[in-house]
């Protein structure tokens, strides 16, 4: 609390919304969003540890093909797709629930968005159907769940099981390959923008739009409410229902925009798509200190986690290890990240 | 008391917790066979030192003789063999397991070490619950279809199904009646009758008085007196112990009966109803009253509160603010129309207890600091200040985590809640409920205010004196029905409790 004024003074832009009678009272509310901002960057500062790790070792391990920029872009790329998933998701959690069925709505989304009836529209047709059906996933979902009283955990893995189903029986199990050139194009290393693949833009802009909305919107406030104490927000006059609607809602449009990266990524759609990127989503947003229980959690956390874990999958298959090792490694990871959690919340508490 | 030896001394027990130095060297005897009662405002330090006291929580400092040896509460389980069983405020019964399977958690009788004999739990359990003079409870049923006086019997039982020397009672009979208050005073005197020590925690002096043998007041994390008789120790001398100063109950003026009278009614209520909680129930109010609802527990109290407020949908009957009537069974219908409750579970009902201050008082008015969704935190923030400031609340720390803070500034963020939000008919269950002593005068004096200011109370309370100290006119109720209607100024504590049990109007 005891900033120096210098320091408080980089909050300048915020203290224009105080009026502010007297001199002292803004500089010390300026100490204090910042000292909340510190608290949040040490919660994630393992994870920034661990990232920093597993950089180092895949640069000493396999210097030349690990620090390749062509590798770091694959990296970001990977993580791109389920890292929009994540963020979803991570606001489900945060508000107390549960979406299973983000993997499946991926899946369903990318292989409606990729049938022949839907490519003869282009570009825009298979982006429109891909969030179309997200959106309309999310939907049953939350309708589900908020007004049919169902728990989420069940709802979801109704969907998971339904959407799957029903991806299968639109592509009889074949892949469908995209003609649309418009839509691959931004696949390849010509669309970059300054060597970022357009992908990586879009869960940048994802995760941005993310972080905005949970901390600068009434929309989050209202989701952190719902997670910490659901009664107190009903008693409060927050329309709780319609709130785990709209975040269903909002998981379904992520798997929908995931959908169609995937598409992009991949040239095609498959019923397998998105294949336990619930299980990876979920993962990635407890390492980044959500709360299962909801009422607590950060985009940034997620993020983090979910690059943790491309970056680990890059490593090992770098060093040639196959994918059983890697899921080891993930599960010790999680168990790793959750305890030293529970540490520093435990010495953070009064 | 006895010349003989302590059963239990603690002496000297300090434990911290990060940032809190919660027992401070603490000191505490008891004998077998007697009442100890411990004192203490909210913070004083009683808890941990009976989670210390149940092997819940390890001591940084001092030491524990039990019947002369010195010992080391490492578990619950130690506590529990050597004979120390504590039952808690919350208690901790698992609701799907029947009577018996609760009363045995933990050590049932077994075949074979691991078959359990049902049969023969549920005899002794019956036992057990006969000695405890509740033979109608069936050892075969759910617990979670039990009152909360019966579940406290069960809790009861499954310490004394342990071969018990020494109970912990923290606040046991915060949830009852009086009459089941009177079997749980007779529960005890059976207990102490066969030697067993009991350690009872209450905030009610007249209890201590009924059936405390001595007292240790905590304040703290200190124990300022150790071992003072109950009975005889002045009343004035025990609140000034635990407050460090002299505190009565202070209620705040009121304004003279038929002020308001000229004023139009904010709320009506014509003929709320909910089938099996309470019947048809009529009440105005006006700007800058406060209307009390007495009445035992059960009597439907906080069930007419939630109803009003929309938290329960009435099976007849409307609500009406200024003469419109509301979309029944909507909280949000109510909190537009300008009511708000302070709920009698504050933590569960009202808090977001991890989160600050700024946005516990601003969850209800969120729109009113956003554009489009987008949240000017400035404003809110000044906004939920100025409301923090009026009524006073401390720490003034807009970022300071609710779960921090005294019981009676809790209240305060939420009371800062429906100022923040405009509210104008304010509903208050159980407002000083886990709030100091020291601390409710203050709350009351805020009360008050906000109602000179306009604001129109509807109190609900199961402190008889507290309504008839702040309220202005006091309904009477009792199973679910009105009985009684009068000016606060024209009733007693002894009238209300009169008309709280028998119903019946003499006036």
């Amino acid at each position: 609390m005891t900033q120096p004024a210098p320091s408080a003074q980089h909050h300048g832009p915020e203290k224009g919304t105080v009026p502010g009678p007297a001199a002292a009272p803004p500089s010390k509310q300026g100490g204090g969003p910042r000292a909340l901002g510190l608290r949040v960057d040490v919660r994630n500062l393992s994870l920034l540890g661990v990232l920093a790790v597993l950089i180092a070792v895949g640069g000493i391990t396999e210097p030349d093909a690990f620090l390749d920029t062509g590798n770091l872009q694959l990296i970001l790329t990977q993580s791109s797709v389920i890292g929009v998933v994540t963020v979803g998701v991570t606001f489900v959690i945060i508000s107390g629930g549960i979406d299973l069925s983000v993997g499946a709505m991926v899946a369903l989304a990318s292989v409606w968005a990729t049938t022949l009836a839907t490519q003869e529209y282009g570009f825009a047709g298979i982006l429109f159907t891909a969030v179309v059906v997200g959106l309309a996933a999310g939907l049953v979902n939350g309708l589900l769940i908020s007004y049919g009283g169902m728990v989420p955990f069940i709802a979801t893995l109704a969907m998971l099981a339904s959407a799957r189903g029903l991806a299968l029986q639109i592509t009889d199990g074949k892949t469908q390959i995209v003609t649309v050139q418009s839509v691959l194009d931004l696949g390849l290393p010509d669309s970059y923008v300054l060597g970022i693949p357009p992908l990586v833009l879009v869960f940048a802009a994802v995760t941005v739009a993310g972080w905005l909305i949970l901390n600068r919107t009434t929309f989050g406030r209202r989701t952190v409410a719902v997670g910490g104490n659901a009664e107190a927000a009903r008693l409060a006059g927050i329309d709780v229902r319609r709130q785990r609607l709209y975040l269903y809602l909002l998981s379904g449009l992520c798997c929908g925009i995931a959908a169609f990266m995937l598409v992009i990524l991949s040239g095609s759609g498959q019923n397998t798509n998105g294949n336990l990127y619930e299980l990876d989503a979920i993962a990635a947003a407890i390492i980044g200190g959500t709360l299962l229980s909801g009422g607590r959690g950060t985009i940034v956390g997620s993020v983090l986690g979910v690059l943790v874990f491309t970056t680990i999958t890059n490593i090992f298959a770098l060093n040639n290890l196959q994918s059983d090792v890697q899921q080891i490694a993930k599960g010790a990871i999680i168990v790793a990240a959750v305890l030293v959690q529970r540490r520093t919340l435990r010495g953070g508490e009064t | 008391m006895a010349p003989e030896p302590p059963l239990l001394t603690m002496s000297g027990i300090t434990k911290s917790f990060p940032g809190v130095r919660a027992l401070d060297g603490v000191d505490l005897e008891v004998v077998a066979g007697e009442v100890h009662c411990l004192l203490g405002q909210n913070g004083a330090g009683k808890s941990t030192l009976i989670k210390v006291l149940a092997g819940a929580h390890q001591p940084d400092g001092g030491t524990i003789t039990w019947g002369g040896e010195p010992v080391r509460l490492t578990s619950p389980i130690t506590a529990m063999r050597l004979g120390i069983a504590t039952i808690y405020q919350e208690l901790d019964l698992v609701e799907g397991l029947s009577v018996a399977e609760n009363v045995f958690l933990g050590h049932e009788p077994t075949s074979a070490g691991f078959v359990v004999r049902t049969r023969e739990a549920r005899t002794r359990a019956a036992a057990l619950l006969r000695r405890l003079g509740h033979p109608e409870i069936d050892p075969a049923r759910p617990v979670g279809d039990l009152s909360a006086a019966h579940q406290q019997i069960v809790s009861m039982a499954r310490a004394l199904s342990h071969d018990v020397r020494l109970i912990v009672m923290d606040e046991p009979s915060a949830a009852l009646d009086p009459d089941e208050v009177d079997n749980l005073f007779r529960i005890v005197d059976g207990l102490t009758a066969d030697g067993v020590a009991v350690v009872y925690i209450s905030h009610r002096l007249e209890e201590i008085r009924r059936i405390g043998d001595r007292v240790t007041v905590l304040k703290d994390g200190r124990a300022v007196a150790v071992g003072l008789p109950a009975k005889s120790t002045p009343t004035r001398d025990v609140v000034a112990l635990m407050t460090g100063r002299n505190v009565e109950y202070v209620f705040p003026e009121r304004p003279e009966p038929g002020a308001r009278v000229g004023a139009e009614p904010v709320l009506k209520v014509e003929g709320l109803t909910r089938k099996g909680e309470f019947e048809p129930v009529d009440l105005e109010l006006r700007p800058g009253e406060i209307v009390g609802l007495a009445g035992l527990v059960g009597s439907g109290r906080s069930e007419i509160l939630e109803t009003v407020y929309g938290a329960r949908r009435p099976t007849a009957g409307r609500v009406l603010v200024d003469g419109a009537p509301l979309r029944v069974g909507s909280v949000r219908a109510a909190v537009a129309a300008g009511i708000g409750l302070a709920p009698e579970e504050r933590k569960a009902q009202a808090l977001l207890l991890t989160e600050s201050v700024t946005r516990n008082v601003s969850v209800s008015s969120l729109s009113r600091f956003a554009r489009a969704g987008w949240l000017d935190r400035g404003a809110e923030r000044d906004a939920a200040r100025t409301a923090t400031r009026e009524l006073s609340l401390r720490p003034d720390n807009p970022d300071a985590a609710v779960r921090t803070l005294s019981g009676g500034n809790q209240q305060k963020a939420v009371l800062a809640r429906w100022l923040l939000r405009g509210c104008r008919v304010l509903l208050l269950d159980e407002p000083t409920r886990g709030v100091d002593v020291g601390a409710r005068a203050e709350l009351y004096a805020v009360i008050r205010r906000l109602a000179d200011e306009g604001l129109a109370v509807l109190l609900v309370s199961s402190e008889v004196p507290e309504v008839l100290g702040l309220a202005d006119r006091v309904l009477v109720l009792r199973e679910g029905r009105v009985v009684h209607s009068a000016d606060a100024r024209e009733l007693d504590e002894h009238r209300v409790l009169d008309l709280v049990m028998e119903g019946s109007p003499t006036s």
